[in-house]
C-alpha cells in the first residue's frame, strides 16, 4: 500500500499526486516512470514520474483522466492509498552538457518533460522550453518550467492563453532563426513527438522522445510493450523508454496502442454506469429520507 | 539368525509388485475441462496411493533420488506411504523439497525421477511425481505441518525473485536461523509458478498456502521491489546489511522470431498472453480492468513445443478458441515439453503443426493479424543442441488463418540485476556466471540459479539451484570462507 500524501488538481482532469514511496524516491532519475495498480482487481499502467524528494521519501506524478484507470486514479485524494507503486523503472534520460536544449512538452507531457528540462539545466545547458497545450486551463507546470529554463514559450491550439498554435511552430520558428539547437527532448502525444521528429530529421538535429506503449510489467518480462525501432523490436521498459526520434516508427506505436480500444470504451461506459448507478441508489436514498424527516419536524 | 536387510514393510513380493499396472490419475473428463480452468487431475485417493506406492522396488541403490535435482528420497516416502503415514511421507519431501504440492505437479518426472525408475525396463514406471502430490495435498487437508524452531544465527540473507529457485533457498535457510528476506518485482508472489503456469496445471491456491506456511516459518517478503532498479544489489549488502544475496530473477526477456508482421496486433509473446490471464485475470475482464483480445470463436496458434507453448494454447482453447494450433518445426519427438502435457493437450483437441514454421505473418492492411505464412520442415543432421535440424522444404509454404498468434520459442537474459552489480560475471548470452556446485557468482557473498544463470529450464532444476545455493551460503555465513 502506497499513501498519497497530497492530492492537487493542476487542471480540468489533470491531477498530481505526492505518494509516500521512500524506495523509489531514493532512486529516481529524470525520464523514469513507475507501475501502479490502484486496487485488486486493477490494471497496472506505467506512469512517468514527475519529480521525487530523497529526503521526504515520496515521488510526483502527474495524471490526465483518459481511461477508467486514469479517471478512478483522479477521483482519489490525500490519505487515499494505492496499491501497488513500482519502480523506477526505465532507462534515465542521458543527461549532459549538449550545449542548447529544447525541451518541448506537448499536454500532460509537460510534467514528464519537467524533470528532464531541470537535470539538463542543471548540467549546464541553455534550456529553452516549448509548452503547448489545448487551451489555456491545461497549460501546467509553467512556473516550475519558468524556473528551469533560459526562456519558455507557450502555445495554445485555441489561442485563449500565449500564443496560438502548436509546439512545432515555435521549434520551426527557432530553426529558422538560425538557433543553434544541439538537441531536443519531446514529450507529448504521439503526434506531437511524430511532427517533432519530422521536423528535426530534415534539419539532423538529434532528437529524444518518450514513449508510452501499453505495458504490463515494466522490467521486460512480457515483451508488451515493443516499439519498433529502425525496423527492430526493442521493449520500451528496459531498451526505453526514451528513443531517438529519427528512427522510431511512430505509425506502429499508434497501431498498438490501439490494441484493446474496445475494450476500453467498454470498461469506462461500466465504470460509467456503477458511478451513475451509485449516484441514482444515493439520490434515492436521500429521496427515501426526506419525507420521514419532514414526518417528525410535523410531529 | 541375524539379518543386516531391512525387513519391507511392503506387503506384496517384490515378484508381484510388477503385475500391478501403475495406478491411473483420475482427471477431468477432456471434452468437459477444454473449457474451464479447474485442475485437469484430481489427485489419488489415499487407497490408490497406497495401491501405487506398492509398486516400489525399494532398489538398495535408489536411481530415482540419484535423478532428482533436489534429491528427495523417494524410497523412504513410498515406505511411509506404504506403511499408511501420509503426514510421515509429507515430512520427508520436505527435508528436500519445499515445494512438494507444486513439484508433484509441474515437475518432468520423465526426465528425472521416474525416468530413471527401474520398473520401467520392463512396465510403466512408478508414479512419484502422482505420490508426491497426494502426500502434499493430504498434509495441506490435515492443516498441520510442522514449523522448525531454530535458533537464531544472526546472518541476513536477500533472495531477489520468489520463484521456485528464490523460494527454495528462503525455505532451506530460513530452516537454518538465518534471517531471510524476499524480494519480488510483481505485486504477487510465486514468480513463474503465478504468472506463468496456469491454474488448470498448478492452482494458485497451493502457492498461496506455501507461501503462507513460509511466512509462518519466518520468512519475509516485499512485493514492487525490481532489484536493480528499486535498490541494487550493492545497497542490499551496504546499506541494509544483507550479509547475502541470491539473484533467482528468472528467464527474462521473451524472445521473438524476427520475422516480418511480429508487431501487429494480434501476435503476442507466450509470457505477455500468459501474464495477462494468470497474473491479470484479463479473462475476467471487464470484473477485473486487464484486458486481452477476445478469442471466442478466433482461430489462435502458439509457436513452440515446450511447456509454456502448451500452457499457452491450452488457455487460449479455455477461452473459446475454435481452432488451436502448436506449430513446432520439430517433430514429437524433439518436443522439450512435459509428456503428460502433450498427451493431455491432443486429449483436449489441440491441433499439432509439427514440423512447421512461420516464415512471417500477415495482416489485414490495418495492423490486425490475418495469418501466418507457414513452411513446412524436414529434419536433417543433429544441430549444436544435439537435436536434428529441421529445414525448409522448398514449395511447401502455406497461409494459416489466424487472429492471435503466441510466440513461445524461449527466451533471453533481463540484464536489469547484470547491469547495475559492478563485478558480477556474465557470460557470453548475458547469463549471470555461477558455480555449478556452490552456485556463487564472481562477486562475494552473491549467489545466483535458476533461469538466469541457465537460460529457460524447469521449477525443479531451478530449485535444485536453490538447494545447492542455501547449502553453499550457509557455509559462506558458517565459516566467512569464499
Amino acid at each position: 500500500m502506497f499513501k498519497i500524501i497530497d492530492a492537487q488538481l493542476l487542471a480540468p482532469g489533470i491531477k498530481r499526486f505526492v505518494i509516500e514511496a521512500p524506495r523509489i524516491a531514493r532512486k529516481q532519475r529524470p525520464g523514469q516512470f513507475v507501475i501502479l495498480r490502484i486496487y485488486e482487481e486493477g490494471e497496472r499502467i506505467p506512469v512517468t514520474i514527475e519529480n521525487s524528494d530523497p529526503e521526504r521519501g515520496t515521488v510526483s506524478i502527474v495524471v490526465q483522466s483518459a481511461g477508467k484507470t486514469t479517471q478512478l486514479l483522479n477521483s482519489l485524494n490525500t490519505g487515499d492509498t494505492i496499491l501497488d507503486v513500482v519502480g523506477p523503472l526505465g532507462k534515465p534520460s542521458e543527461i549532459a552538457n549538449y550545449g542548447t536544449v529544447v525541451v518541448v512538452g506537448g499536454g500532460v507531457g509537460t510534467a514528464m518533460a519537467y524533470p528532464t528540462a531541470a537535470a539538463l539545466k542543471r548540467a549546464g545547458n541553455r534550456v529553452i522550453s516549448i509548452v503547448g497545450a489545448r487551451n489555456k486551463e491545461l497549460v501546467i507546470l509553467e512556473p516550475e518550467m519558468r524556473a528551469v529554463s533560459d526562456s519558455v514559450m507557450i502555445t495554445t491550439d485555441d489561442g485563449s492563453y500565449a500564443d496560438k498554435g502548436f509546439v512545432t511552430d515555435k521549434l520551426r520558428q527557432l530553426i529558422q532563426n538560425g538557433t543553434r539547437i544541439d538537441l531536443v527532448v519531446a514529450v507529448g502525444p504521439i503526434v506531437m513527438m511524430k511532427a517533432i521528429a519530422d521536423m528535426t530529421r530534415k534539419e539532423n538535429i538529434h532528437t529524444v522522445v518518450s514513449l508510452n506503449p501499453i505495458m504490463i510489467d515494466g522490467t521486460g518480462m512480457c515483451g508488451g510493450c515493443r516499439v519498433l525501432i529502425d525496423g527492430k523490436s526493442e521493449f520500451a521498459c528496459v531498451d526505453g523508454p526514451e528513443f531517438d526520434a529519427h528512427r522510431v516508427d511512430f505509425a506502429v506505436l499508434v497501431q498498438r496502442n490501439s490494441m484493446y480500444r474496445n475494450a476500453e470504451q467498454r470498461s469506462l461506459a461500466e465504470f460509467h454506469r456503477c458511478k451513475t448507478d451509485a449516484a441514482t441508489r444515493e439520490l434515492e436514498t436521500t429521496a427515501a429520507a426526506v419525507p420521514a424527516a419532514r414526518q417528525g419536524e410535523q410531529r | 539368525m541375524s539379518t543386516t536387510a531391512k525387513k519391507s514393510v511392503n506387503p506384496l513380493p517384490l515378484k508381484e509388485r510388477m503385475k500391478v499396472p501403475r495406478q491411473l490419475m483420475p482427471e477431468q473428463a477432456a471434452d468437459e475441462r477444454a473449457h474451464n480452468f479447474t485442475e485437469v487431475n484430481l489427485g489419488y485417493s489415499p487407497e490408490l496411493a497406497q495401491q501405487e506406492a506398492r509398486r516400489c522396488l525399494e532398489c538398495a541403490k535408489p536411481t530415482c533420488t540419484d535423478n532428482c535435482p533436489v534429491g528427495v528420497k523417494v524410497k523412504e516416502f513410498v515406505e511411509l506411504i506404504v506403511v499408511g503415514d501420509f503426514l510421515g511421507a509429507a515430512a520427508k519431501i520436505r527435508e528436500d523439497n519445499v515445494l512438494p504440492a507444486v513439484t508433484g505437479r509441474v515437475c518432468p518426472q520423465e526426465d528425472h525421477c521416474e525416468g530413471k525408475c527401474l520398473l520401467s525396463k520392463k512396465v510403466k514406471p512408478l508414479g512419484i511425481g502422482y505420490l508426491e502430490r497426494f502426500v502434499a495435498d493430504y498434509e495441506k487437508r490435515m492443516g498441520t505441518h510442522v514449523v522448525p524452531n531454530v535458533p537464531p544465527t544472526g546472518k541476513k540473507i536477500a533472495v531477489v525473485g520468489s520463484g521456485p529457485s528464490g523460494l527454495t533457498v528462503a525455505g532451506d535457510l530460513i530452516q537454518k536461523g538465518h534471517k531471510v528476506r524476499v524480494f519480488e518485482a510483481l505485486h504477487e508472489l510465486g514468480g513463474v509458478l503465478v504468472y506463468g503456469i496456469p491454474e488448470f496445471r498448478l492452482p494458485k491456491q497451493i502457492i498461496r498456502e506455501q507461501l503462507d506456511y513460509m511466512r509462518e516459518m519466518g520468512v519475509e517478503f516485499e512485493t514492487d521491489v525490481v532489484v536493480g532498479r528499486t535498490v541494487t544489489v550493492d545497497e542490499l549488502m551496504e546499506e541494509e546489511g544483507y550479509d547475502a544475496v541470491y539473484i533467482g530473477t528468472g528467464a527474462g526477456l521473451p524472445q521473438f522470431m524476427n520475422i516480418p508482421g511480429e508487431h501487429f496486433n494480434g501476435v503476442y509473446s507466450a509470457n505477455e498472453f500468459l501474464t495477462r490471464i494468470n497474473l491479470m485475470k484479463a479473462y475476467k475482464f471487464p470484473t477485473y480492468d486487464e484486458p486481452m483480445l477476445d478469442l471466442q470463436g478466433r482461430d489462435v496458434a502458439v509457436i513452440g513445443g515446450g511447456n509454456t507453448a502448451l500452457d499457452a494454447i491450452r488457455s487460449a482453447l479455455r477461452l473459446g478458441a475454435r481452432k488451436a494450433y502448436v506449430i513446432y518445426r520439430r517433430s514429437d519427438a524433439e518436443m522439450p515439453a512435459r509428456a503428460e502435457e502433450v498427451h493431455h493437450a491432443r486429449q483436449e483437441g489441440i491441433d499439432f503443426q509439427m514440423l512447421t514454421a512461420p516464415v512471417e505473418f500477415l495482416s489485414d492492411g490495418k495492423g490486425w493479424l490475418t495469418a501466418a505464412r507457414c513452411v513446412r520442415m524436414e529434419l536433417g543432421e543433429p544441430d549444436a543442441s544435439g537435436r536434428r535440424r529441421p529445414v525448409p522444404k522448398l514449395g511447401s509454404e502455406f497461409d494459416l488463418s489466424l487472429s492471435v498468434a503466441i510466440i513461445a520459442i524461449g527466451t533471453s537474459a533481463n540484464p536489469i540485476v547484470q547491469s547495475t552489480t559492478p563485478g558480477l560475471g556474465t557470460n557470453k548470452r548475458g547469463y549471470i556466471q555461477a558455480s555449478e556446485e556452490t552456485q556463487r557468482t564472481t562477486r562475494k557473498g552473491v549467489f545466483a540459479g535458476g533461469d538466469i544463470v541457465t537460460g529457460s529450464a524447469t521449477v525443479i532444476l531451478a530449485m535444485g539451484a536453490g538447494r545447492r545455493a542455501a547449502k553453499s551460503i550457509h557455509e559462506y555465513l558458517t565459516t566467512g570462507e569464499w
